[in-house]
């Protein structure tokens, strides 16, 4: 049976590893190519790389590293921050990425997803969307038909920009456009460690047919049970809870396996 | 001229440059080529290939790397086709209508049905059907890396090497004397992918 993957996910600035809540950076260096290959040795599925490198050879840091990385590690891994166009899709994925994935450049411009699945395949394209749960000034509002919730937003910029895009009609969206996966981050509860956005995930996992990387809040073993369960999602991505060593990809997975979930 | 003991075929579509370094992890050397001549003289050849099938075909025909694989490969060259490489081996493929593969092995590339999530993308278990040099020490049930909409349906069963459960149990490992194809990823199978290349690269000429 095809199993549920563990994604840890690497945030990187100028080719080093820069450790930290995603929404809110706190630096610490580190050699992204020595931790990718603890984590492989870990038992992790894949490997996301967040770009944040602010620069104007910017490009060329980032190809190098993803050389590096595809040199020695032999899982497949992601690379996404600031790539827009063709051009820099096929620039890592020349250098060795898997994939990339495209969050902003994919709002203001959704037809490089397109371009993007046509010319180096869907299963390459990830769109990654950043959702906020919709604050609703109208409490009548939030009784409306299906109950629960008005729904999340969509932000880009580095969750600095509101789109208005909701973030289910805009999942599927990218679906038709050619996306073979999306990265769904709750920032509501990314940094919290109180658990996935099971509602969000749930939602979105259930208006597309292709994989959902469930992203933001894995605190405790049981939260990636919740998020690949009751939220449906393929995969679950975490950066700090890895990153500081309090729970190991290994640890998830023997817990997963003992609670019946397939995992490698 | 040297000659390579692996050559990936360079056809412009896809990454080469992990399946040469995953060689590259198992002292095997491989060589990245588009040269005919090379080509022609390699002693193995990996056929890679993503994302379209009809995409690759056009891309190969164009150089007319289809007849030198089929040229090759009918001498017992060992040949190893990778994802969508593999699906390239069979008669014809569903995707787009209906676009011709090499002929190699029989049988045809079907889409996976609707209700699964497409494309298969990630970690399933190999379950071994046949036994062949390509899978020496690979344990039963392993994992493999897999990211694919469509999956070959092969006339004789006899050239299934092993079988993955997706919906349906699917080939996923085949081959037919040297000529060989794995559906999944192995230069990013880690330890039993690496594995499965150094096997690759031990097949001689003409071997079955």
């Amino acid at each position: 049976m095809l199993a549920k993957r563990i994604i840890p996910c690497l945030d990187v600035d100028r080719g080093r590893v820069v450790k930290g809540i995603r929404f809110l950076s706190l630096v610490d260096a580190g050699d992204p190519v020595e931790q990718a290959k603890r984590y492989d040795a870990e038992g992790a599925d894949e490997l996301t790389f967040l770009d944040i490198t602010a620069s104007s050879d910017r490009r060329a840091i980032v190809s190098e590293l993803v050389r590096r990385v595809a040199d020695e590690v032999f899982i497949p891994f992601t690379v996404g921050g600031g790539l827009g166009t063709l051009e820099d899709i096929r620039a890592v994925l020349r250098a060795g990425a898997d994939k990339v994935t495209l969050n902003t450049a994919a709002v203001e411009h959704p037809e490089v997803i397109g371009a993007g699945a046509e010319t180096f395949g869907s299963q390459c394209m990830v769109v990654a969307i950043d959702a906020r749960r919709r604050v609703t000034g109208d409490s009548s509002s939030s009784s409306s038909s299906n109950g629960a919730t008005s729904g999340w937003d969509v932000f880009t910029h580095g969750g600095r920009r509101n789109t208005g895009l909701d973030a289910v009609e805009w999942a599927a969206r990218a679906e038709q456009l050619g996306a073979g996966e999306i990265l769904l981050t709750s920032m509501d509860a990314d940094g919290t460690r109180d658990g996935f956005d099971l509602e969000l995930t749930r939602a979105v996992a259930d208006a597309v047919r292709v994989p959902v990387i469930a992203s933001g809040g894995a605190g405790r073993l049981e939260h990636f049970y919740d998020a690949l369960t009751v939220g449906r999602a393929s995969a679950v991505l975490a950066a700090s809870l890895f990153h500081f060593g309090e729970h190991k990809v290994s640890e998830v997975k023997q817990y997963l396996r003992g609670r019946g979930v397939v995992v490698r | 001229m040297r000659v390579a003991e692996v050559a990936i075929i360079d056809y412009g579509v896809g990454n080469l440059r992990s399946v040469e370094k995953a060689f590259g992890a198992t002292n095997c050397e491989a060589l990245v080529s588009g040269d005919e001549r090379v080509l022609r003289a390699a002693k193995r050849l990996v056929l890679p290939g993503v994302g379209a099938f009809g995409a690759c075909m056009s891309a190969l025909r164009a150089r007319g790397f289809d007849e030198l694989v089929r040229e090759r490969a009918a001498t017992g060259t060992p040949l190893l086709g990778v994802c969508v490489g593999m699906q390239m081996l069979f008669e014809e493929s569903e995707e787009f209508g209906r676009t011709q593969g090499l002929g190699l092995l029989g049988g045809r590339v079907r889409r996976f049905p609707k209700e699964l999530l497409v494309p298969q993308t990630g970690w399933n278990q190999v379950v071994q059907r046949g036994v062949h040099a390509l899978l020496a020490g690979v344990e039963e049930g392993t994992f493999f890396y897999f990211v694919h909409s469509y999956y070959c349906e092969p006339e004789a069963r006899e050239v299934v090497l092993g079988e993955t459960e997706y919906g349906a149990a699917y080939a996923s490992v085949v081959a037919r004397g040297a000529v060989c194809g794995v559906q999944f990823h192995p230069e990013k199978s880690q330890a039993a992918g690496l594995r499965l290349l150094k096997n690759f690269a031990g097949l001689e000429a003409g071997a079955s």
